[in-house]
């Protein structure tokens, strides 16, 4: 799989995840906007963040650090994030 | 998908900004298990935790202690006891090292010259007759010469079932000595004699503390949201309780399934070792605990679930900007 379509589709594997556990109704992750704030505009608070963290963990071997969790304020920003730091690079 | 500013106008977006991102941390610490008074209803002693360990008295121990607690991530430490003015230097390990708020109960006034802008929160019971009732003297007469203009301290004013229709005059003296007040509600731990709530008086006590944001908003410092929340114990469709607590102590926390809570929040003894359950007694029933703080925290952490209409997301925002207040992580 190339750079772009790996991108593509941690976007929507996050997006998911961000669905599933924070229960947000009206949305898939295909009309999830990957550019929108967590804080500002989802209402997402720490507590919401580790849970995905977890979550996100397991999916892609990925350790978020807490300290990361501000840098961490969009759907895109948290798929760049695993990829950079994945163990399995593509 | 609900967002917040699908559900805010300009003015309440930029109140949520300034709020959103505080992140704030808090736990709580016994810094002694001495007292200058001995008020009936209070917790600390009613329960046994003044014994339940030993005092740590080395002022470098206090000093790592701190800095282990802020590795840890606690941005704010609240102070209790005991009283926590009977020993300054322990209270200044903190202040030295992270955002620190010192309950007390005013006679002893925190220098300021060491203290510049530390956070103090004097208790309150009531009027002279109740002050000397339950804590054997009127604290307000010497708590206000001390404090008196102090722009980094109010009153915490625990409102008893003898204060219903009586707390103005309170809310005036504190005006008038240019102090803030914050209003939460006693829950009668020991059982004193005329102290029980009886029904009716949480409505009228809500409608007055309305009254009174409404007629002293300079001076309050409160919610009409935080009012309902802590004379009914219900929030959204929710009631308060031991299933419900957001101010658990984390690794005592064994409750499945686990609820909303305060991340890392652990209420440490003297010690410095012993953990207490929660941030009051754990002889408390939970389902009558009326903890000002619990209830604030707990509209605090749901957040999202008050994201289901305009009014559920300012109530929500109106108690997170109160809190803020209240450890002046924003001004008043």
């Amino acid at each position: 799989m190339n750079h772009e379509a790996n991108f593509e589709q941690t976007v929507l594997g996050v997006a998911g995840i961000v669905i599933e556990e924070l229960k947000l109704e009206d949305v898939t992750p295909e009309t999830f906007d990957p550019d929108l704030d967590m804080i500002d505009e989802v209402g997402v608070d720490s507590m919401d963040l580790a849970t995905v963290a977890l979550v996100l963990q397991d999916e892609y071997g990925v350790r978020i650090d807490e300290e990361d969790y501000p840098k961490l304020k969009t759907i895109r920003m948290i798929a760049e994030y695993i990829l950079e730091n994945s163990p399995v690079k593509t | 998908m609900k967002t917040v500013s699908s559900l805010l106008d300009f003015h309440w977006y930029q109140r949520y900004q300034n709020i959103s991102k505080l992140n704030i941390r808090s736990s709580i610490y016994d810094v002694t298990n001495q007292c200058n008074l001995r008020c009936k209803g209070c917790f600390f002693f009613s329960s046994g935790e003044d014994k339940a360990a030993r005092e740590e008295t080395d002022p470098e121990k206090w000093a790592a202690f701190v800095d282990s607690e802020k590795q840890r991530g606690v941005n704010l430490a609240i102070l209790i006891g005991g009283e926590p003015t009977l020993c300054l230097d322990r209270v200044a390990a903190f202040y030295s090292r992270m955002p620190t708020y010192c309950a007390t109960n005013g006679l002893i006034k925190v220098p300021r010259d060491r203290f510049a802008d530390m956070m103090v929160g004097i208790s309150l019971w009531g009027d002279e007759d109740d002050e000397k009732r339950l804590r054997g003297k009127d604290t307000f007469r010497i708590s206000s010469k001390n404090y008196e203009g102090d722009p980094y301290t109010y009153y915490l004013y625990t409102i008893t079932p003898n204060q219903v229709g009586r707390t103005e005059h309170i809310i005036k003296k504190i005006r008038d000595v240019g102090l803030k007040v914050h209003m939460q509600l006693l829950s009668n731990d020991e059982g004193v004699d005329g102290f029980y709530w009886r029904d009716g008086e949480l409505a009228d006590l809500r409608a007055e503390m309305d009254e009174m944001l409404d007629a002293y908003p300079d001076t309050v410092i409160s919610s009409k949201y935080y009012h309902q929340v802590i004379t009914t114990g219900k929030m959204l469709d929710r009631t308060f309780g031991w299933a419900e607590c957001p101010s658990v102590t984390e690794p005592m926390d064994t409750r499945n399934p686990q609820p909303r809570r305060l991340i890392r929040f652990i209420r440490r003894a003297s010690d410095l070792e012993t953990m207490h359950r929660c941030c009051t007694s754990a002889t408390r029933d939970c389902s009558t605990c009326k903890d000002g703080a619990a209830h604030m925290s707990w509209i605090m952490v749901n957040k999202r679930a008050h994201m289901r209409s305009t009014e559920d997301l300012q109530n929500w925002i109106e108690v997170y900007e109160m809190f803020a207040k209240l450890y002046q992580f924003i001004p008043w």
